[in-house]
């Protein structure tokens, strides 16, 4: 920066403001908000003659630390239980962050705001920053890191996949319907100032913790963006508040906002970092502790709650029944036993449990154990190719759960499993709250009012459907999840990697045909679907089958 | 003095995993096999650029076996080829259908047309700011060495109001068109690479009008009398800016067309207009007037836009004439920009001309500089394949 003061220089810079006069810039996104008493302020003060070098600066540490861990063998300390996590999330995040840039100039047309513009844009390369440093830094793990499979056709991988389509939503969703719900409450308010803390800041240092020190280098480089666009989007919702016709959507928006972030980022992050690491020290957070601290304190206390007095209505039922999901209904030891029975249809290798992690379970979640020890038994009983089919054929006291038509996550905490039916199809949701954005939500109109911006729920919302009937091993071929001998697979449930100890198409080629339980669902008549229903809510923890009456 | 034994920090420890490439031998361990395989490059060896921005936006045509999950009111939902009129080849093929049963798989690499499309200039982050980085400290240090040197004590006071109303007016056009139509369009296109150039020129735009405008904070600073604020009367009244104005704006209010914003912006409105003042009046006359600091501010963005934003506008439209689908429906279409653009943006210039009056050393004639500016406009027509338009000759 020159000697003129920032404060000088942006002042400066509101000049360019610009109040058209021949011709009104095409609308091309809608909103059902309104921004008549709007208070109009840029809370950034960022120019782009400061802007560039402090990025390139940025870059410099980054660039250096990657050569310093190439350099210095880092892969010979790093954790392969926690790296093989990583072909799923490095996979997921490059789109979401270039979506986010994408996002930006829904919000010129709709927040009549020049001075904020000038933040968005700022926020919008960014996040070009972002997704193309995290694509570099997966490159880096694909040349030098043992097993390169699974991040070597990571977006093919991505784009086929389950799990992918669940992360999707982490990017669609700030890119489509109305601009203000998607690219400022989605994208800004919820998941960029609550969830980022444990995406990019709890995630990378149990990174460290598993001998990578790169995803901290480059994922708090990332985060030392994200105040910035926090800024921005408390702005926008400051002007949003000051007219009280966007309360009630406001209210709709936060509650859809902060359900799917919490299903979507809790499912993920929250398998991560607790299955992902061989950090069992007693003193180190777990991820219900890390939940606490960055999302129910920092987001919650202090930044949400403070927001009452201007009149936002803020989900305190939500937000604390997340986190009745996260500590007593077991929501993340749930998704990660599913991701671990679905082994066969990923892309990365999953470790199992050993005595030491049972101990930290049982000591960070009381009763773990009795829940979910049995089961992490017979998965390692089960991981190599001995005679028997996946654990997902075999009988431990597992069922196979529907999915949730909404956020897409299966309905793991299964006494949460509502149904409605919608334009002609039964569907399953995995909570009253995903049942509610899906049918009352995301709807031309909203408790009477009209919405005709708000978006929809669209796609082939059931991965298992696709392949409905198919045999496994035409499964795994179809996605592409196979190594360059044609026939190992990329996911193996186990980290050894003697090819005799892994699996393969001929092994898949035995098992049974694959089920989707929305197809079988919906072929059910209404009678078997009621049955189907009521013994589903009696079943688990840990997915177990309904208790015989 | 004592010492005391401290307990033993809890932290993590490092272990020996041998988890690097080459410890061991199995199915994928290879050099092969450590390479991004879902795309073919576009030429022999996949470039880092290519890493790092193909395929991150996806495509129901080739993967994504799920399709969009999440849609717009109308039910559009992703990308839509559809928000140009542009058409590159197999984009009428009908998306992969799903249902119970059908599997996943998509058309092969790369699908469409429109995936052939790379930046020439293959920009990501490390390079954009590099670039971008370069540029404002350079501008920075030209700026500062012309102050201590008091170099804007030789400024004739003609040039000084040159410089505060017609320089000054110029912001405003590069922000409008960085952040309304660049940045604006950067939703848009089809593909990563697309928007991801859009967004490389929107940067460009906003710095320059940032340049521009922090360059006339440093000259309210400096020159005694120098009106910082008479850019904003000569941009919202001077008769001879209202026609570029209204071209500026005009980019901006494209019916839901990115392509012709862009082309539009990019063929037309920067070779008739922005270096029709950049380089062929403001960097020309200058120097004659004792001022050799405004032509260094106003030669970054003349580099930027000969030398990178133009040439990935010429990559990005110049295959489209020669698509081997629609070749014929992208040259009517774009001659059909041109003979639209061409006529406002020269009309524009004529009622720019009075500037060219306005400093004591005279530039060259507005006709001569009109006559290189329609040269250079005429010959990137036709290296994109199309003819020059009637309108030209106005």
């Amino acid at each position: 920066m020159s000697r003129q003061s920032l404060a000088k220089a942006h002042q400066k810079i509101q000049e360019l403001a610009w109040e058209p006069q021949y011709h009104e810039p095409y609308m091309k996104y809608g909103t059902d908000y309104t921004f008549r008493k709007a208070a109009k302020k840029d809370p950034l003060k960022q120019v782009l003659r400061s802007y560039f070098p402090m990025q390139e600066e940025k870059d410099h540490r980054v660039y250096g630390a990657s050569d310093g861990a190439i350099r210095g063998n880092m892969f010979r300390q790093v954790q392969e239980r926690w790296l093989e996590w990583q072909k799923l999330f490095l996979s997921i995040i490059p789109l979401p962050e270039v979506s986010a840039a994408r996002s930006m100039p829904m919000l010129f047309h709709v927040v009549p705001n020049p001075e904020l513009h000038n933040g968005q844009a700022i926020q919008m390369i960014d996040e070009v920053r972002h997704s193309t440093i995290q694509q570099n830094l997966k490159r880096l793990y694909m040349n030098n890191y043992i097993d390169p499979a699974g991040f070597n056709n990571s977006l093919r991988n991505f784009h086929s996949d389950y799990c992918g389509t669940i992360g999707r939503q982490f990017a669609e969703g700030f890119i489509t319907g109305d601009a203000i719900t998607a690219a400022s409450i989605y994208l800004t308010i919820v998941a960029e100032t609550a969830f980022t803390n444990t995406l990019f800041v709890a995630m990378p240092a149990e990174a460290a913790a598993n001998g990578d020190y790169l995803l901290p280098t480059v994922f708090h480089s990332v985060q030392s963006d994200e105040s910035r666009h926090i800024s921005n989007g408390y702005a926008t919702l400051l002007m949003a508040l000051s007219d009280e016709d966007n309360r009630q959507l406001l209210e709709r928006d936060l509650r859809y906002a902060w359900w799917n972030n919490h299903r979507v980022v809790d499912a993920a992050i929250g398998t991560f970092i607790e299955y992902g690491t061989k950090d069992r020290r007693k003193d180190r957070e777990s991820y219900a502790e890390m939940w606490r601290r960055w999302i129910y304190d920092d987001y919650y206390r202090a930044y949400l709650i403070p927001l009452e007095k201007y009149g936002l209505v803020i989900p305190h039922d939500l937000i604390e029944e997340s986190w009745k999901q996260i500590w007593e209904k077991g929501y993340v030891h749930e998704v990660a036993q599913f991701f671990a029975t679905g082994w066969l249809a990923n892309y990365w290798r999953i470790d199992s449990m050993t005595d030491e992690d049972f101990e930290w379970f049982e000591y960070k979640y009381p009763g773990w154990y009795d829940k979910y020890g049995k089961w992490w038994e017979n998965y390692n009983r089960l991981s190599k190719p001995n005679g028997h089919n996946p654990i997902v054929f075999e009988d431990v006291d597992y069922v196979y759960p529907a999915r949730c038509w909404t956020c897409m996550v299966p309905c793991l905490v299964r006494e949460d499993m509502v149904t409605a039916e919608v334009d002609g199809q039964h569907r399953t949701y995995c909570h009253e709250v995903c049942r509610w954005t899906d049918v009352e939500a995301f709807r031309p109109t909203f408790q009477g009012r009209e919405t005709p911006n708000m978006g929809r729920l669209v796609g082939k919302r059931e991965w298992e459907t696709l392949y409905h009937g198919w045999n496994w091993a035409d499964v795994v071929s179809d996605m592409g999840f196979v190594r360059d001998d044609g026939k190992t697979m990329t996911a193996q449930p186990h980290l050894d990697l003697d090819p005799k100890k892994m699996w393969t198409l001929d092994h898949m080629r035995r098992c049974p045909p694959l089920q989707s339980p929305n197809v079988l669902f919906n072929e059910m008549n209404d009678e078997e679907r009621a049955a189907y229903v009521a013994d589903y809510v009696k079943q688990g923890p840990a997915g177990r089958p309904a208790p015989k009456s | 003095m004592t010492t005391t034994e401290r307990p033993e920090r809890s932290v993590p420890k490092p272990v020996f995993t041998d988890a690097e490439a080459g410890a061991r031998e199995f199915p994928d361990s290879g050099a092969s096999a450590r390479r991004y395989n879902y795309y073919k490059p576009a030429k022999r060896k996949q470039t880092h650029y290519e890493d790092v921005t193909v395929d991150v936006q996806p495509d129901p045509r080739h993967y994504l076996s799920q399709g969009w999950i999440y849609g717009f009111a109308d039910g559009s939902a992703g990308y839509p080829l559809t928000w140009t009129k542009l058409k590159a080849w197999g984009v009428d093929r009908p998306e992969p259908e799903r249902f119970p049963g059908s599997g996943g798989k998509g058309y092969e690499w790369p699908a469409h047309g429109w995936h052939e499309f790379r930046d020439p200039n293959e920009e990501w982050e490390l390079t954009f700011y590099r670039y971008n980085a370069n540029v404002v400290r350079q501008v920075n240090q030209n700026i500062e060495n012309a102050r201590n040197a008091k170099a804007f004590e030789q400024w004739t006071p003609n040039w000084i109001q040159f410089v505060e109303r017609n320089v000054g007016a110029w912001m405003h056009i590069e922000h409008i068109l960085g952040l309304y139509v660049f940045a604006a369009c950067n939703r848009s296109g089809p593909t990563n690479m697309h928007n991801t150039a859009m967004a490389v020129n929107s940067m460009h735009k906003i710095r320059f009008a940032q340049d521009l405008a922090l360059y006339n904070l440093t000259l309210t600073e400096e020159i005694e009398g120098f009106d910082g604020t008479a850019h904003l009367e000569a941009w919202n009244s001077d008769p001879e800016w209202q026609g570029v104005r209204k071209v500026t704006e005009a980019l901006t209010a494209v019916d839901d067309d990115w392509g012709e914003s862009i082309f539009a912006t990019n063929v037309v409105f920067e070779p008739l207009l922005g270096e029709l003042f950049r380089s062929n009046l403001v960097m020309q006359a200058a120097a004659g007037n004792g001022d050799f600091v405004t032509p260094t501010v106003m030669g970054a963005a003349e580099f930027d836009f000969a030398q990178r934003d133009l040439r990935w506008t010429q990559a990005c439209f110049g295959p489209l004439t020669q698509d081997k689908e629609f070749a014929d429906h992208n040259k009517d279409l774009m001659q059909g920009w041109l003979s639209h653009w061409v006529p406002q943006a020269i009309e524009a210039a004529r009622v720019l001309q009075p500037i060219w009056s306005l400093p004591d050393a005279k530039p060259p004639r507005f006709e001569d500089s009109l006559d290189r500016a329609k040269s250079r406009f005429s010959g990137i027509v036709t290296d994109l394949g199309l003819s020059v338009p009637k309108e030209l000759s106005q």
